[in-house]
């Protein structure tokens, strides 16, 4: 990931209310803007309209099934890593109505939808989470068949991103290098600084319109002192990455690894929950289902989230072809550290940690990954005989 | 005699055979001819003959009450029937006829019963052959129970 | 994506659980042209929607022509459709057979049950440019003889001089006359080269796996056998991730595979 202290002579310094008047003027230009925000005892993504809903002085603490929020000193607005779910259900809502069929005399006729998609900021975004987006992307716009209402919703997409200044327990972004600088695909970076008991940003545009929004705000250039410490912070995060994925050789050592016992082991720990599949941002399977009301007459069809992980995901007629919880299990990991390879060019995975946080019993990836990498006796020696 | 010599080596149940087993079976050989819907051996009656098939087909059958005659298996040229010649009692366990006119070579299984007993290299030919069919028919046997292509498959 | 409507012209009894629905389309719309192998989701209202192989003829693109079994809440309200009922089209989908690889070479079909649906359009291409390949030969096994799909057809083929059609059930009932065993059986006297054949496979998957194997024990090379694979579906578009099968998408990089290239995964378990 390019070095903050490269880029381009645009970055500015902001105070704090500076950024509530980037809310503002987004709002008013018809965005909807979402942020992080305090929820359910968790920093969460959802709607706001002020600084004050930032999670002030809060922090996370993250571990194998845990995850606590912390009470943080100085009250940085950003001192969290990720929330549970990324921004995956704004561009690719949980539940999407696809389109309408009207009974019409003995046929029917099929009712595109109209409503357009709302406008949408994203505020906080970070590094991992854009590799994600950039992900989906190539996955709904990047192939022969292109998903419109997808699409509709990123074109317009307005994305702040913000870089880590902390690493969580769970994180391995830096092996996937997916982080923990921001890369690419927003309009404003920005890094928080608090040191000297002085809240500020530093920040810089990346396209037309981020340029200009950030020329509208109340702000000052920065100076070399002001880029050095801001590059600081994102290189104390690189360095205290608590876990590591080894990223070469592996996407064919998986699938030479397919039989390795391993797998046995970790599919009876799996409780096929799809807990890692609801938070994880890259992953995309999707059911669709019909529906019609009690007259028959009108009926329509839902695009909505589903996860490789249920009985139903694989079923064909005369049964489900992953029965056992191990091959659900080795179907997820070896899509996302080898398949998805040879279907979009990179890895799936951008190293954020989450399935290793909200799995209920705790399976760490980077663990599973490094255990299956280790060559496998084929018989074992009978010590008895 | 001696014409069904090239018949019998070119077979491919026989190919292989040293020679002089090769004579030994063309002592116990005579070209046999069935016409359709002719029975070649009933189910229970003892197993005296088999047969190397030249052309035609034969239907392996089992008669239900209920459902008359089922077909189990069909051979045809190049395929071997019985081999309950080779196993005591001696007795065919199901019925066997010609479902278009089928021309064979009929091996006496007594005179080949008593040549394998003294000459058991040539015994070991035979079992190693026939071993082979009855796998290749024991594999085609658990397929077809497996019903692939049933609803629940 | 959006479907296309079409409208019923036939639902068509094939067996005690197989039907063929026959689709012309709303609105004067042109000839629905697909390549043989290829599959489209058809959708019925309120009730939902299915992968179906085309099993028409691709040199008589006016109608389209599908044949399936009724084995769920979709396929059995489609094959109580009446004439002039709509359905949705989605299609077609997918890498079909490779008909043009055929050409110059001795062509073995084996079809097994239901899958002799899929190949019927590369049997009727090969048909029509007959002088294309060499030998043809067809190798078809089903359950029994009242399972036997496009008997009048088969009856047909098998008529013609240049085509050497082969049919076999496992469980024979009373009166039938014809090959009882299993489909592979009728691989080491069926009359091709395996040194110049070009084999198309299509029936459930344990089936296919034995028949590749008979085929190569035959001679016939791994890079010229060709398999139709089948998991569910939800998109038919690769975006739903449902049909993944190894690497790739069943809906985009298959159904039909060269069996070089999914040998390994065909015989791992729950893939």
């Amino acid at each position: 990931m390019s070095d903050v202290s490269t880029r381009g002579p645009d970055r500015v310094v902001l105070e704090p209310a500076a950024m509530q008047q980037l809310i503002d003027v987004l709002r008013s230009t018809g965005y909807q803007v979402h942020g992080p925000v305090l929820g359910n005892g968790a920093v969460v993504y959802d709607e706001l309209s002020s600084v004050e809903q930032f999670p002030a002085g809060r922090g996370d603490q993250q571990q194998p099934g845990r995850y606590r929020l912390t009470v943080q000193e100085p009250a940085a607005w950003f001192g969290y890593t990720v929330a549970p779910q990324g921004w995956k259900r704004l561009f690719f809502p949980p539940a999407t109505r696809l389109w309408r069929a009207e009974r019409k005399g003995s046929g029917m006729t099929l009712v595109p939808e109209q409503e357009a998609p709302p406008a949408l900021a994203l505020i906080g975004v970070r590094a991992c989470e854009l590799a994600a987006i950039a992900m989906q992307d190539r996955v709904f716009m990047g192939g022969p068949f292109i998903d419109p209402a997808y699409k509709a919703r990123r074109d317009k997409a307005f994305i702040v991103a913000v870089n880590c200044g902390r690493a969580g327990e769970t994180c391995f972004c830096a092996s996937m290098g997916t982080g923990p600088a921001v890369g690419g695909g927003f309009d404003i970076a920005m890094t928080e600084l608090m040191s000297g008991g002085r809240h500020r940003f530093v920040a810089e545009a990346a396209t037309g319109r981020g340029a200009a929004a950030l020329a509208g705000l109340a702000g000052r250039p920065a100076t070399t002192d002001d880029e050095r410490e801001a590059a600081a912070v994102v290189a104390e995060a690189a360095t205290h990455m608590g876990r590591a994925v080894h990223t070469e050789g592996l996407a064919a050592s998986l699938m030479a690894h397919i039989e390795h016992p391993r797998w046995d082991q970790v599919g009876r720990r799996c409780l096929s929950c799809a807990n890692c599949t609801l938070v994880c941002p890259t992953c995309f399977c999707a059911t669709v289902e019909d529906e019609t009301d009690l007259t028959g007459a009108h009926a329509a069809r839902w695009k909505k989230w589903d996860s490789c992980f249920t009985l139903d995901f694989s079923y064909i007629h005369g049964g489900s072809v992953r029965p056992s919880p191990y091959a659900r299990y080795r179907q997820w990991l070896i899509h996302k550290f080898s398949s998805w390879v040879d279907q979009f060019g990179t890895f799936g995975c951008v190293g954020c940690g989450r399935c290793i946080t909200w799995c209920p019993v705790g399976i760490d990836v980077t663990e599973e990954l490094q255990a299956l990498e280790q060559e496998h006796p084929t018989a074992t020696e009978d010590a008895t005989a | 005699m001696h014409t069904l010599e090239p018949i019998l080596a070119e077979h491919p149940f026989l190919k292989g055979l040293d020679p002089r087993h090769l004579d030994v079976l063309v002592g116990c050989a005579s070209n046999v001819r069935f016409d359709e819907g002719a029975f070649v051996f009933r189910q229970g009656e003892e197993a005296n003959t088999f047969y190397i098939l030249r052309e035609g087909k034969i239907a392996v059958e089992i008669f239900t009450p209920h459902r008359g005659a089922i077909s189990i298996d069909t051979v045809g040229e190049g395929d071997v029937l019985g081999w309950s010649w080779l196993i005591p009692p001696y007795h065919w366990h199901f019925d066997a006829r010609a479902v278009e006119p089928t021309r064979a070579i009929a091996l006496d299984a007594r005179c080949m019963r008593t040549k394998c007993e003294s000459d058991h290299e040539l015994g070991y030919e035979l079992m190693k052959r026939f071993a082979q069919i009855i796998e290749q028919r024991l594999d085609a046997t658990r397929w077809q129970l497996l019903d692939v292509y049933g609803v629940r498959s | 994506m959006f479907p296309d409507l079409f409208k019923v012209r036939q639902v068509r009894r094939e067996t005690d659980d197989t039907f063929t629905l026959e689709l012309g389309p709303v609105n004067g719309r042109g000839p629905f042209t697909f390549a043989a192998g290829q599959f489209n989701m058809l959708y019925v209202r309120g009730i939902g929607e299915v992968p179906i192989s085309i099993s028409g003829d691709p040199g008589q693109p006016g109608s389209l022509v599908h044949t399936t079994r009724a084995v769920g809440a979709v396929t059995n309200a489609m094959r109580a459709l009446k004439k002039g009922d709509m359905i949705g089209v989605r299609g077609p989908f997918g890498i079909g057979w490779p008909v043009q690889e055929a050409e110059g070479r001795d062509v073995v079909v084996v079809a097994g049950g239901i899958g002799l649906a899929p190949l019927r359009p590369a049997i009727c291409q090969l048909l029509a440019r007959r002088d294309r390949v060499g030998k043809l030969v067809l190798l078809y096994g089903t359950r029994t003889p009242a399972d036997i799909l496009f008997r009048k057809e088969l009856e047909a083929w098998r008529a013609r001089l240049d085509f050497e059609v082969y049919v076999t059930v496992d469980r024979a009932t009373a009166g039938w006359h014809g090959n009882v065993g299993v489909v592979t059986k009728l691989i080491p006297k069926a009359p091709f080269d395996p040194g110049r054949t070009l084999a198309m496979v299509c029936g459930p998957e344990i089936m296919m796996r034995f028949t590749a194997l008979e085929l190569e024990k035959r001679g016939v090379a791994r890079q010229r056998i060709y398999l139709s694979m089948e998991r569910n579906m939800k998109c038919g578009i690769g975006l739903c991730g449902h049909c993944q099968f190894g690497p790739g998408f069943i809906c985009k990089d298959g159904p039909v595979y060269r069996y070089d290239a999914v040998k390994g995964l065909v015989s791992l378990r729950e893939v």
